[in-house]
């Protein structure tokens, strides 16, 4: 079971709380959390990654046990306490004013 | 006794205004979908209670709303809008190629006859159309590929599709607008495109008189005359009798003839509203005077209606799809600003009263007059 914790634009959206838990088979990754995600919540296509390119939006980021995994490859496996829904993974809108 | 529902989108998030046939008492109803961009919000001529906004952020992108009970309720409806085939490239501010990539949809416009038909505009420059509703929606990639796409540039607020003209005696034949490409139409619903820029004239760009690179900023028509054509140019208020073949200016007596909006009174084909502005660096009022001007002669004679809009220290914008008109008897004309009024007048622009004064800047006012 992996947590995400989702900015408040998007759970209204997904009509959800701040904390969502999918259930991945295979490897965790950031593609396949997001994945799941999105098949769960349809409504968010598109809103999170790119529609066909799957890139992330540029003025969202993930971050999961105090690090930025923005940068990180999209196929790698998240980190042990992410994978043990023992920390969450957050998708964060990038902070500006106006 | 009639309604009317006026429908503005703002920076952060849309509002609906009702008030009865009089125009004179106002309830304010919102904000939806708080904290988006509302580009645009439109209701189909069919079924008035059938209603689509376009909401867009630049952190989520864009979503699809529609109600089906007058904005009361909405559901989110399909957000992929994906080009036809490889994109290509247009020009960039530079000039140098850029790839074609959709930002947001600047205007959805309603068929005449299917409420679940829609046509929207959108940023990079292309026209989609759904048939089920907005469930899903596919590019009329003719426009883009009718061989001048290549050459067309981004305005300073993107290189949208913000125009959109359904002619109501025939339409197959479509009029649509992008900044800063120009004027094109359809006469076979879609599917071929050609530039209508003839007559136009940008002393901003290398070839004044090109076919196309024209920074049009809006088109109205009215429902009666779909071939004669009233356009704000970045510069320039334009006339066009044909259709769109040729034009030519009637700016006249206008004090600036800078400015985005403009429209057509409801039941006098040749009276045509403006809001001039400055010039395209100072994107306000001359002289911190909020004024329409009014031309009931097709435009060249044009007159400043003041009577309750601020005539001192005013220094607000009017956006391209910030004017409306309802349909009563007495034609009300409705405008938005970027400090968050709406302002309307319930006599053809003779008398002027806000009718909200506080919103979030205002990109867009749509009205319905309902039964």
């Amino acid at each position: 079971m992996i947590r995400i914790v989702l900015p408040p634009h998007l759970q209204t959206l997904a009509k959800v709380g701040s904390e969502v838990t999918v259930e991945v088979e295979g490897t965790a990754t950031r593609n396949a959390i997001l994945d799941k995600l999105e098949a769960d919540y349809p409504l968010l296509r598109g809103t999170i990654r790119d529609h066909v390119t799957l890139k992330r939006r540029p003025f969202l980021r993930f971050f999961a046990c105090g690090e930025d995994l923005s940068f990180e490859p999209a196929d790698i496996p998240l980190p042990d306490a992410v994978l043990a829904g023992v920390e969450p993974f957050f998708v964060v809108g990038a902070v500006a004013g106006g | 006794m009639a309604q009317v529902r006026v429908l503005v989108g703002t920076r952060k998030g849309a509002f609906i205004l009702t008030s009865d046939g009089k125009r004179e008492k106002w309830d304010v109803n919102g904000p939806f979908f708080g904290g988006w961009e509302i580009y645009h919000l439109k209701g189909s001529p069919v079924d008035p209670n059938r209603i689509y906004a376009s909401q867009s952020s630049s952190w989520f992108g864009q979503l699809i709303q529609r109600s089906n009970d007058g904005g009361k309720t909405w559901e989110p409806v399909d957000n992929k809008f994906v080009y036809d085939g490889i994109p290509g490239t247009h020009q960039w501010y530079d000039g140098t190629p850029h790839p074609w990539e959709f930002k947001r949809v600047w205007h959805l416009e309603p068929s005449l006859s299917d409420p679940d038909t829609v046509y929207a505009g959108v940023e990079d420059a292309a026209l989609f159309r759904t048939s089920d509703g907005g469930k899903s929606w596919h590019e009329l990639s003719g426009l883009r590929t009718q061989g001048t796409g290549a050459n067309w540039m981004p305005g300073a607020g993107g290189m949208c599709l913000h125009t959109i003209l359904i002619d109501p005696v025939d339409p197959r034949r479509i009029f649509i607008a992008i900044s800063a490409a120009g004027a094109f139409r359809t006469d076979d619903g879609g599917q071929t495109w050609k530039p209508i820029n003839r007559g136009l004239r940008s002393n901003h760009i290398p070839d004044p008189t090109a076919e196309v690179g024209h920074c049009v900023h809006r088109i109205a028509a009215h429902r009666s005359r779909p071939n004669v054509l009233f356009m704000q140019k970045h510069w320039d208020v334009m006339r066009s009798d044909d259709a769109g073949d040729s034009w030519h200016e009637v700016s006249g007596n206008l004090p600036t003839d800078f400015g985005f909006t403009i429209d057509v009174h409801a039941h006098e084909p040749e009276t045509v509203y403006v809001v001039p502005i400055k010039s395209d660096s100072e994107h306000y009022p001359l002289d911190g005077k909020l004024q329409v001007f009014r031309s009931r002669t097709g435009g060249n004679d044009w007159e400043a209606l003041t009577n309750g809009l601020p005539q001192r220290d005013c220094y607000v914008n009017v956006l391209r799809d910030a004017m409306a008109v309802d349909s009563l008897d007495q034609c009300g004309v409705y405008f938005g600003t970027t400090g968050g009024q709406v302002y309307a007048s319930a006599d053809s622009g003779d008398h002027w009263m806000p009718i909200v004064r506080d919103l979030p800047p205002v990109v867009a006012v749509e009205v319905q007059t309902l039964p």
